[in-house]
């Protein structure tokens, strides 16, 4: 049996060099270019690769192409929420054509390419955008509880989201997209928020159709300057019983390993936690089928109190995952950051990197992003590792999965 | 639309069929390249420049890359394709057929409106005159030269104009144009930002950001006008004019790369060991910001103007894209807010929006600004530094307007003299500052090669590699 494998050169703009001056917009003689406040975005569906917006940019952020299936182009609102270019992602054929055989030895295949970040050889094949924007999926919430104590200075969610009989695949560290009702200042319909989902594959509570979200309440952006956000407000405001669009799911690599012995290094802060948590309690759910493998943690928040899930982590059996909390705001306590527990660490880290079924994930605010490189690289340095040589190995063979904010 | 490059002056407007214009603007030439030589950048006429030029308006032609000699450059008169059946979509004669000609009754006010913005071109190629002494890298100095010889071009497109379209006033108008000089106490240029110098290279990135966006937005609203010549004009000429701003984004963008990496490096934010290391400060890249800002949200003019209203009554001079708003484009029971001080504080207070045109603009400016300063940050978040940059409070440092009196902090309080003295150091560049940057500036010009308080570019242009030798001096 093969599948018919529909593979696109989809049209993209760099958001990190655009300048957004607008040249494409007004060159595109289909009108295939379109932008918000944030990024310039072409519709996969309405270009036709002519050229005549590559001469006139000024920058050269319009002469990115990307390899895709049709049927998962990156769609305007993806497009629209990106700080950087996604990489060229592995195009495979419908998965329920490639037996796991297969789809392993085309990703030992393709792991000596440079760029790629692929997902765990043994990870599941991901649904990617089975629910578009112009045919949301509608949710209705279950659950709504905090996650943080009333005088913490952050309010964090666990949202329950129920999708009845409509089918909505989701595995752990794919993200979904939630379309906030209303429109902008400018009128126009507010462009979909992604969050993580935070529940494992076989739903919230095992066997239902649902899923968990871990929502912060934005109420300040990253200058510290008081700001509403707008998905974050409303999804954190809602009341069980009411329903939700929602578009995805999305995301083909930050995907966890199924193969037993697979071993897990999470590093997350804050609702960075939510994939995390659905994969902590996939494995958790798998104990007693003693695949084996190990889970190690750091995980960082201001406080204990800010710390989501920080009740449950610490009811988990110490002999199935290694738990290292850092809180950077603990009164009469020196500040504490993941990195630093990290370098505390160092032998069990480099254990890890070290072997081949680990799989590392890291997700948080950017601001994280810098710390722990940096923290990798010195360990790596006191234990004959070359850090800048390892990392494009690990991201080759999909051991190396990173998602900031 | 195919460009005619065969006649002296290269040109999409059948220059060929009108023999006395011709005539006249090939007697203007020569004054411009006198004015080029003795006014254009410094000591450069031998050298061969990566430059970019149009051979036709259509998106295929006008971006044609070849190595030339700047007083060699086509400089020509290039109008945007024609819309069939254009209608007026603003002011009094909405929904009239746009004008071929200028209507006798606005003659004088267009004429005003196009040597205000004709004298700026001019006037920033002598700004910039010297910069090339200093230059960071050869990819850089291309780029200088780029935007001068198109803000070049830019004075073409509005001597055309001019020439064309208003006779002997139009003429002598345009020697004018040759004739002022940017910072001279005698003949200086209309505009108070375009007397400023731009000493040093920090100087003109900010100056390209800012100061060329204000370009871009009076562009656009010229480009909605009701007479057409003077909208296809402009609308050409913003394909240009977002190349600068583009020297302006990522230039400032990539000091910051640099200062980040040496913060980083050096494990300090301290000015004084990232100034002995060569890098500029954020501090003093912050008080750049601060000055470009404030003397370019001059520009666009009193908060409240009865030129403005009658500019768009008049469907002369439009809103930033006019025609994507959703109102009745009459505006005459609109309102709009602006700003005045009362009782010592700044109040906003509510303006017939017609007279408050120049504060719309003003706005959509800012909001444009804003969003660039906001990728500027992420170029720091993403080097982990917490030092996020910020615009100032619109009324800080005005000098027109009705906030020109008036002393505001960059938080947007009002403040005594006093308080203004007391920290005027730490909200607009010193001398020391300047000094400083200006210590900096020594020239760099092996292929690949940057000095050390900027950052390479990502890719290089017109996907040549950064060490490519974009400049080849005589």
């Amino acid at each position: 049996m093969s599948a018919v494998v529909d593979v696109l050169r989809q049209h993209l703009i760099d958001p990190e060099i655009c300048i957004r001056c607008n040249t494409c917009e007004e060159t595109c003689p289909i009108d295939a270019i379109t932008h918000d406040s944030r990024n310039y975005v072409v519709d996969a569906n309405k270009c036709n690769a002519c050229n005549a917006c590559i001469s006139p940019c000024p920058t050269g952020a319009i002469d990115n192409w990307r390899q895709v299936r049709s049927a998962t182009a990156y769609s305007l609102e993806e497009q629209l929420s990106w700080d950087s270019l996604p990489m060229q992602q592995e195009v495979v054929a419908d998965a329920s054509a490639i037996p796991t055989d297969v789809a392993r030895l085309t990703a030992d295949a393709v792991s000596g390419q440079g760029g790629l970040a692929p997902a765990p050889w043994s990870a599941a094949q991901p649904v990617v955008n089975l629910h578009t924007l112009a045919k949301p999926a509608v949710a209705t919430v279950t659950g709504n509880h905090p996650l943080t104590t009333p005088d913490a200075s952050s309010d964090i969610r666990h949202i329950v989201l129920d999708f009845g009989s409509v089918a909505f695949p989701v595995l752990e560290g794919q993200t979904i997209g939630i379309v906030p009702p209303g429109t902008d200042a400018q009128g126009r319909p507010h462009f979909v928020r992604l969050y993580s989902v935070a529940s494992p594959r076989d739903g919230e509570r095992p066997g239902y159709n649902n899923i968990a979200l871990t929502v912060k309440r934005v109420t300040q952006d990253h200058d510290g300057n008081a700001v509403r956000g707008v998905a974050s407000n409303y999804l954190c405001d809602l009341g069980k019983g009411d329903t939700v669009k929602v578009v995805g799911p999305f995301g083909a690599n930050f995907l966890m390993p199924d193969h037993p012995g697979s071993s897990l290094l999470m590093i997350c802060t804050g609702t960075g936690a939510a994939p995390m948590r659905a994969m902590t309690e996939r494995r958790r759910r798998r104990i007693a089928k003693g695949e084996g493998g190990e889970l190690m943690l750091f995980f960082g928040a201001r406080a204990p109190e800010e710390l989501p899930y920080f009740g449950p982590l610490m009811k988990l059996p110490r002999d199935f995952i290694d738990i290292n909390l850092a809180f950077s705001r603990v009164p009469g306590q020196a500040k504490q950051y993941v990195q630093d527990l990290i370098r505390v660490r160092g032998d069990d880290v480099v254990r890890l990197l070290r072997n081949e079924d680990c799989y590392v994930y890291v997700c948080g605010l950017r601001s994280m992003e810098h710390g722990v490189t940096e923290a990798l690289r010195d360990l790596c340095r006191t234990r004959e590792l070359d850090w800048d040589a390892l990392l494009p190995k690990l991201r080759e063979s999909g051991r190396f999965h990173l998602e900031t904010y | 639309m195919n460009i005619d490059t065969t006649s002296r002056i290269p040109n999409n407007v059948d220059l060929a069929g009108d023999r006395a214009l011709n005539r006249a603007l090939e007697h203007w030439q020569p004054n411009f390249l006198a004015w080029w030589n003795d006014m254009g950048p410094d000591g450069t006429h031998a050298f061969d420049v990566y430059l970019r030029t149009a051979v036709s308006v259509e998106p295929s032609g006008w971006a044609h890359f070849d190595h030339v000699k700047m007083p060699d450059y086509r400089w020509g008169i290039f109008l945007a394709p024609p819309v069939a059946d254009r209608k007026i979509h603003f002011g009094e004669h909405i929904g009239e057929p746009a004008w071929q000609d200028v209507p006798g009754e606005h003659r004088a006010n267009l004429r005003r409106i196009i040597v205000t913005q004709g004298d700026t071109e001019p006037a920033s190629v002598e700004q910039q005159r010297h910069l090339g002494l200093t230059c960071p890298s050869l990819y850089d100095l291309r780029n200088l030269f780029q935007v001068n010889v198109e803000e070049g071009r830019h004075l073409w497109a509005m001597v055309y104009l001019l020439h064309r379209y208003f006779g002997r006033d139009g003429r002598e108008e345009a020697d004018a144009l040759l004739q002022r000089r940017s910072g001279d106490t005698d003949n200086p240029r209309i505009l108070g930002a375009f007397n400023e110098r731009t000493p040093d290279w920090l100087a003109f990135f900010m100056f390209t950001y800012f100061t060329d966006r204000d370009g871009k937005f009076q562009l656009c609203a010229l480009a909605e006008s009701g007479f057409d010549p003077l909208a296809r004009t402009t609308k050409f000429m913003l394909t240009e004019e977002a190349h600068h701003m583009f020297v302006g984004e990522s230039g400032v963008a990539r000091v910051l790369q640099r200062t980040a990496q040496v913060m980083k490096d050096l494990a300090t934010d301290d000015p004084a060991k990232l100034r002995a290391a060569g890098v500029i400060d954020l501090p003093t890249i912050q008080r750049y910001l601060n000055f470009h800002y404030s003397v370019t949200i001059d520009l666009f003019g009193a908060d409240q103007s009865s030129n403005a209203a009658t500019f768009y009554g008049a469907g002369l001079k439009g809103r930033f894209e006019e025609g994507k708003r959703a109102d009745d484009h009459r505006l005459h029971d609109a309102t709009y807010t602006v700003l005045e001080v009362a009782d010592g504080r700044l109040v906003e207070k509510q303006a017939p929006m017609r007279n408050a045109l120049n504060e719309v603009l003003r706005d959509d400016f800012i909001r444009d600004s804003v969003a660039g300063i906001g990728r500027w940050n992420r170029v720091l978040e993403k080097a982990g530094v917490d030092f996020r940059l910020v615009v100032p409070h619109k009324a800080f440092n005005r000098r027109i307007g009705s906030l020109s009196n008036t002393r505001v902090s960059p938080d947007g309080r009002v403040v005594d003299e006093a308080e203004w003295k007391a920290h005027e150091r730490e909200w607009l560049p010193t001398p020391e500052d300047r000094a400083f940057v200006a210590s900096l500036m020594g020239r760099v010009t092996a292929p690949g090669k940057f000095a050390g308080w900027i950052a390479p570019p990502p890719i290089g242009i017109n996907k040549q590699p950064i060490d490519f030798e974009y400049v080849r001096f005589a």
